[in-house]
């Protein structure tokens, strides 16, 4: 089978894989729609979650969660999720689908996928592509954070579907088993748009999450004087990378967001909402000053302190708070 | 961020490819572009890697004095840490601890070393021993 696909190149893999998908079967949306109408922008500081021994600081909403809130959201999206126990049936349930002519998502590590950089092949368990056609030894691969397609051999997919540890995909696979033609934005957007700003504006019942979560990210900042110098600068770098090298589009998905305002702002003819996403888009700029901010005081070459960068972090979370109080007045 | 001010800075990391970043077009409008990367991530990227290559050269040395097992600089090497491992492989820790002790480790059966191999993504024969000559 040599089938085509309508490859397009996107910012984050669970976000682009969804929006490549729908579109797949005649629902034209965005990778921002896609973000927007999931609610799956956030900040969260988790600290009893580690990873590689630091703390688990997230951009958005956990792996998985996009896709399940969009088919909550969007009456008439269903879709299937399958799990397998072995690798052989994990096989023999994709090449099924894949036989029906079915496009099918799947969760993979980011290891053990050959056509990744060396480089940028850390064990990542919750990435996500779809594959849209088989041949003899190879499947034909949209990987949304990759500008092109690309083939895997069969032994390689399958190790990448059963990976072991954090996030295991235990080779679960998704497919759409109906779409809606249209959605119904002017219920949806502005529903979907409050529940964004009430988890991270100021009156956020979850504390760790939004504007109080990047606060108390600036706090533990402010003591990194008392930490070994290594350590306080691998903290730094791992914040960093969290916000701009994991698929974000940019600023910690804060221009991706920005791009989904104002295309909501156009559907619903808001000027609230075009202001809005110029504001956001502002707060990437903020967000990418910080991390310049966090690379150069590891390189001491500047006066960057650790005082100057938890500023930043808390002009970052005033700024953010007053949008998102704006943004709940939104009908 | 404005389309023209996006950094396209070649990182060496991304091995020629692009990622996507959205920016505002002159008329205002926020859409896809592309980059070839940003410095400032590539430091922080090769910062993690450096410390990884830190902390399997210092387990590779005290492998070669006989004070650890080849586990832990596998382990390292094919860049995970202890807790990454243990959850890989479903146990404790302290289980896994157990096994940098090169004469447990050598003790360990073909079954248990299989089951790092596989999730370290190498063979059992790499992982029984440490790699040849210098610095790798």
């Amino acid at each position: 089978m040599s089938a085509e696909f309508d490859h397009r190149h996107a910012a984050h893999c669970e976000t682009g894989a969804m929006s490549s998908m729908l579109r797949h079967h005649g629902l034209d949306i965005s990778e921002p729609m896609v973000f927007g109408l999931a609610s799956g922008l956030t900040y969260a500081y988790i600290p009893l979650v580690k990873i590689n021994g630091l703390p688990l600081i997230a951009y958005r909403t956990p792996p998985r969660m996009i896709i399940r809130a969009l088919s909550r959201r969007i009456p008439g999206l269903k879709m299937n999720f399958q799990k397998f126990r072995k690798p052989q049936q994990g096989e023999a349930g994709l090449n099924h689908l894949l036989d029906q002519g079915q496009v099918v998502g799947l969760q993979t590590s980011v290891f053990f996928l050959p056509y990744f950089p060396e480089n940028m092949r850390f064990h990542f368990n919750a990435h996500n592509l779809l594959v849209y056609a088989r041949e003899e030894g190879a499947y034909r691969i949209s990987d949304p954070v990759f500008s092109h397609v690309v083939t895997v051999d069969p032994p390689s997919l399958s190790r990448a579907r059963f990976a072991k540890g954090a996030l295991a995909p235990k080779g679960l696979l998704y497919y759409p088993v109906s779409v809606p033609e249209t959605i119904d934005y002017p219920t949806l957007l502005p529903k979907a748009i409050r529940f964004t700003a009430k988890i991270n504006g100021p009156k956020s019942p979850v504390p760790i999450a939004g504007v109080k979560g990047i606060a108390r990210v600036a706090r533990n900042i402010r003591g990194l004087d008392r930490v070994e110098a290594r350590k306080a600068h691998l903290y730094l770098g791992h914040i960093v990378r969290m916000q701009e090298e994991i698929g974000t589009g940019g600023g910690g998905f804060r221009f991706m967001y920005a791009a989904f305002l104002q295309e909501a702002a156009e559907i619903l003819g808001s000027s609230l909402l075009d202001e809005a996403a110029q504001e956001m888009s502002r707060i990437g700029d903020e967000w990418r000053l910080f991390a310049l901010m966090c690379a150069r005081k590891s390189k001491a070459r500047y006066d960057d302190t650790f005082d100057s960068i938890a500023d930043q972090l808390d002009k970052i979370a005033g700024l953010e708070g007053e949008l998102f109080l704006r943004l709940m007045s939104l009908r | 961020m404005k389309s023209q001010d996006i950094p396209q800075d070649q990182a060496e990391s991304l091995g020629g490819e692009t990622k996507v970043i959205y920016a505002e077009s002159e008329g205002g409008r926020i859409e896809i572009n592309q980059t070839s990367g940003w410095e400032v991530e590539e430091l922080v990227l090769e910062q993690a890697l450096g410390e990884i290559e830190r902390l399997s050269q210092d387990a590779l040395a005290r492998g070669r004095q006989g004070l650890t097992s080849p586990l832990e600089y596998h382990m390292y090497h094919q860049r995970m840490d202890l807790p990454m491992l243990a959850q890989a492989v479903g146990r404790f820790q302290w289980w896994v601890k157990r096994d940098f002790d090169p004469r447990r480790f050598a003790a360990c059966s073909e079954a248990k070393l299989a089951g790092y191999a596989q999730v370290l993504g190498i063979d059992v024969a790499t992982l029984k021993r440490l790699p040849d000559g210098g610095a790798e």
